[in-house]
């Protein structure tokens, strides 16, 4: 299986290389990519010396441009995507219909990935985009169990299935959420942010520590209590039977364990989240997960990595791959 | 403009939802009426026998029935559905994942509100296939719809009343949030015919949770922007149903539109209907969709 590892600088990039990552994926600097964070993604210049650098060593680079363009606006979509491809690209990861229509015309020989964010989650969704695009691989949306993504690879063939391991969690379909841009104006499909930094306030109260995103309290943390960033769905709320993580406790996904099972369901490649972390985490996630995987060729057991420091929660879960999640 | 009822988004009581159609096709100004389960495949078999009649009645009444399918699609049962729902050569199918755009291409259907369409290239491939009418995703300004419009070919329908779908997840929060297994939900999301409220920890409403969707707490309201929607090339507005009194909420949106009515009435006659939650249209003002945006 393939490892994927993100990169959201030049630096992390080489980072993620070095330590062994059999691909990366990364974005450009503009709304064309779901991780448009500020100070984070390539120009075309980063980017293109960064494929060089990956490709003598052995390394491939897929390109996100996973947002869904603004009507009137496509342009700059359609550049990515010929800048991609020019640039010598393995991949392109795409979400709209319209953006996969244009590279499978314009680029017939380019390979395609379909990104998460079009949330095909069934096999009908997939050879859909497999007819209508010739795409030779589908990002799973991370709602699915093992079993049914074994179903799926099986179904699909010889469309590729790739899979989230590690990282931050939607508990909500991607690329079918409109949470953040209900409260903040900006949402992951349309501006390639989740609840964005720029919405978010803190405020003391007492001795708790509030934390707020637009108009609208998050979580409220004791002094006791690590304060986690404020992401919409992450956040405690009340209802009149409960108080606290009505949709997800602040947790990571950390899939390790799965692995053997994931081999055996067919899945070609593994994904890490986390384009907008540093260095330190691209490079220690993804040693462990090359470790992982040799041991399981090995045929050794697994060990989950340990890194539970590096999530964004307090602890992790493997999510939807287990059934007992829904 | 034209007027639609959406698709039931709660869970009511199978004879709620027989005559709430009953009482549209005989009382509502409105030209089309989508039916059917978009949030949760689990709710389908309680109302299916009733799905039949409320179609004739409403066709017999002269409004336009369409069939929704179902928005997030993970289950063989739910891939059935739609596979004998995209079958019917007889019935309009309103897709609402992409799983159902291949059995639907090259035959008249609708794209539904779940399905991502943000520009008009999407929207002129699908009019390609044989899409005949788009409501477009709720968190779509009016800037990316009179664009998508005046592009032509397809009508475009927007989310003009109720509560807004802003996520859907395999995970059912009402399920969650009542301690019990989804598998064993005992359909508790029943006993929120508009939701179940969610607050903030400081106790001020948020978001409400249908089952495994959520929604806004809020209710969508663009009775004060129909010129706009008008100039930007709308075709038809939705009116998403809450258990409030929607045979009058189409008359007022009907009257509005028809300049029998001012858009102030129309806006505290509204209120009066749906005395729940006020009222929202940041989303077609390219602001939070929570926000309130006064047209002067």
């Amino acid at each position: 299986m393939e490892l994927i590892c993100p990169a959201g600088t030049p630096a992390a990039f080489r980072q993620a290389v070095d330590a062994g990552a059999h691909a990366v994926y990364c974005g450009y600097r503009d709304e064309t990519n779901a991780r448009n964070f500020p100070g984070l993604n390539f120009s075309h210049a980063e980017m293109r010396e960064s494929i060089a650098y990956a490709h003598a060593r052995g390394a491939k680079v897929l390109v996100a441009i996973n947002t869904f363009p603004r009507a009137g606006g496509l342009d700059l979509w359609h550049r990515a995507v010929d800048e991609a491809v020019d640039a010598g690209a393995d991949a392109l990861i795409l979400a709209d219909i319209a953006v996969l229509d244009y590279a499978a015309r314009r680029h017939p020989q380019q390979r395609l990935h379909v990104s998460v964010q079009a949330a095909a989650a069934n096999p009908d969704s997939i050879r859909f985009y497999m007819e209508a695009f010739g795409a030779a691989r589908v990002v799973l949306p991370r709602v699915l169990s093992v079993a049914e993504i074994a179903a799926i690879t099986r179904a699909v063939a010889p469309c590729e299935t790739e899979v989230f391991v590690f990282g931050g969690l939607c508990v909500m379909a991607e690329g079918r959420c409109s949470l953040s841009s209900y409260v903040t104006g900006q949402s992951p499909n349309m501006n390639g942010v989740c609840s964005p930094a720029s919405h978010v306030t803190y405020r003391e109260d007492a001795t708790d520590l509030v934390s707020r995103l637009g108009d609208f309290t998050i979580n409220r943390f004791a002094q006791s209590e690590p304060a986690g960033y404020p992401t919409l769905c992450k956040g405690r709320f009340a209802t009149g039977r409960m108080q606290g993580y009505i949709f997800e406790d602040p947790v990571s996904l950390d899939a390790a364990e799965l692995l053997p099972a994931l081999r055996k369901a067919g899945v070609a490649a593994l994904k890490i989240e986390g384009r907008q972390r540093g260095r330190a985490y691209v490079e220690s996630v993804v040693r462990s997960f090359r470790e992982a995987l040799a041991a399981m060729d090995a045929g050794q057991p697994i060990v989950s990595p340990g890194l539970l420091s590096l999530t964004e929660g307090q602890s992790t879960t493997q999510g939807a791959y287990r059934k007992t999640w829904r | 403009m034209k007027l639609t009822i959406g698709p039931v988004l709660f869970n009511w009581s199978p004879e709620t939802w027989r005559d709430f159609h009953f009482r549209i096709a005989d009382e509502a100004p409105v030209d089309r009426v989508v039916v059917g389960e978009v949030v949760c495949s689990k709710r389908t078999p309680f109302y299916a026998e009733h799905l039949p009649v409320v179609a004739e009645r409403l066709a017999a009444a002269g409004k336009e029935v369409a069939f929704a399918s179902l928005a997030l699609v993970t289950l063989e049962r739910e891939r059935r559905a739609i596979a004998e729902l995209a079958a019917d050569n007889a019935i309009l199918v309103e897709a609402n994942d992409v799983s159902a755009l291949r059995p639907l291409a090259g035959r008249p259907h609708l794209i539904g509100p779940f399905i991502n369409v943000y520009n008009e290239a999407t929207v002129q491939w699908l009019g390609a296939r044989g899409a005949q009418g788009i409501c477009v995703p709720p968190e779509l300004p009016a800037t990316s719809i009179a664009t998508i419009a005046a592009a032509g070919g397809v009508p475009v329908e927007v989310f003009a009343f109720g509560r807004v779908p802003l996520a859907i997840s395999v995970r059912c929060y009402h399920a969650r949030v009542h301690g019990i297994h989804k598998d064993n939900c005992r359909f508790v999301c029943d006993q929120d015919p508009d939701g179940m409220l969610v607050e903030t920890l400081d106790r001020e409403p948020f978001l409400t949770v249908n089952g495994l969707q959520t929604m806004s707490y809020r209710c969508a309201s663009l009775i004060g922007d129909v010129p706009l929607l008008r100039t930007s090339g709308v075709a038809s507005l939705r009116l998403s149903p809450q258990s409030c009194d929607m045979v009058s909420v189409a008359r007022v949106f009907r009257d509005v539109i028809d300049g029998r009515m001012e858009a102030g009435a129309g806006q505290e006659a509204l209120a009066a209907l749906f005395p729940l939650a006020p009222f929202s249209n940041g989303f077609l003002h390219g602001r939070a969709g929570v926000e309130r945006v006064t047209v002067q």
